[in-house]
């Protein structure tokens, strides 16, 4: 199992804070996941998380879309950050 | 020559008193020389209008082990004795304490410095977001890039 969670701007736009994704070996990459999230959500999600300025995270670390994912990976998609 | 400085992080709900965390850092303290210190506040004004609070949003665990990560990599480019993060999160208002950062060292040069990178460093790479609530309603905060190129100045 993956777990996906959202932060701010993009958890707001899809509504909901977090998802559980069961792990397949031909989803073996970020992208191939986010991809896989588009098809299955429709139209709103392919919006969301087709933003160009989207930040990833695997396991609290950022990483680029073709970071391998692995069976029970936290995975994140956040916005730009904006603390301080 | 110290090797290994004190780091601390703290993200919280309440209020800091910065008096006190300065006594904290200082805590023991002999070889210090130099403290040099940030904090922020909530401005009243964005640019596009009053700001009545903010939400502050963070990425419990990452947000903390970021801001630690920060830390060290200040801690490797310069002899510092002790640093410290604290960083607010949840509903503020303006005029509110947002963030503080604390580094010590036996001189000034390394305070200064360390203590803008941090800040340069946090505002890029930390998981927090800013969401605005004023007249116009709920607006989340666009990053800066003066914020991203500040950064890429170390």
């Amino acid at each position: 199992m993956l777990k996906v969670l959202f932060f701010a701007r993009i958890r707001e736009q899809l509504g909901r804070a977090s998802l559980d994704v069961e792990w397949r070996q031909q989803v073996s990459d970020l992208d191939a996941l986010q991809q896989q999230l588009c098809l299955e959500n429709g139209a709103l999600w392919r919006e969301v998380l087709g933003q160009d300025n989207i930040i990833c995270a695997i396991n609290q670390t950022v990483v680029d879309g073709d970071a391998i994912l692995q069976d029970g990976d936290e995975i994140a998609f956040f916005p730009p950050v904006t603390g301080g | 020559m110290v090797n290994h400085p004190t780091l601390t992080v703290s993200v919280q709900q309440s209020d800091f008193d910065v008096a006190q965390l300065q006594r904290a850092l200082l805590a023991g303290a002999q070889e210090e020389g130099a403290v040099a210190t940030f904090t922020g506040y909530v401005r009243v004004s964005n640019g596009r209008g009053d700001v009545y609070s903010m939400e502050l949003e963070h990425y419990p665990g990452m947000t903390e082990n970021s801001i630690m990560g920060i830390l060290q990599e200040a801690a490797q480019r310069w002899p510092l004795l002790a640093t410290s993060v604290v960083h607010r999160v949840g509903k503020l208002r303006p005029g509110d304490q947002i963030v503080w950062v604390g580094v010590s060292s036996e001189h000034r040069e390394a305070a200064f410095s360390a203590c803008e990178f941090i800040m340069d460093y946090l505002k890029t790479r930390a998981p927090f977001w800013k969401k605005e609530l004023g007249p116009g309603g709920g607006h989340w905060v666009a990053a800066r890039e003066q914020d991203v190129s500040r950064a890429a100045r170390w």
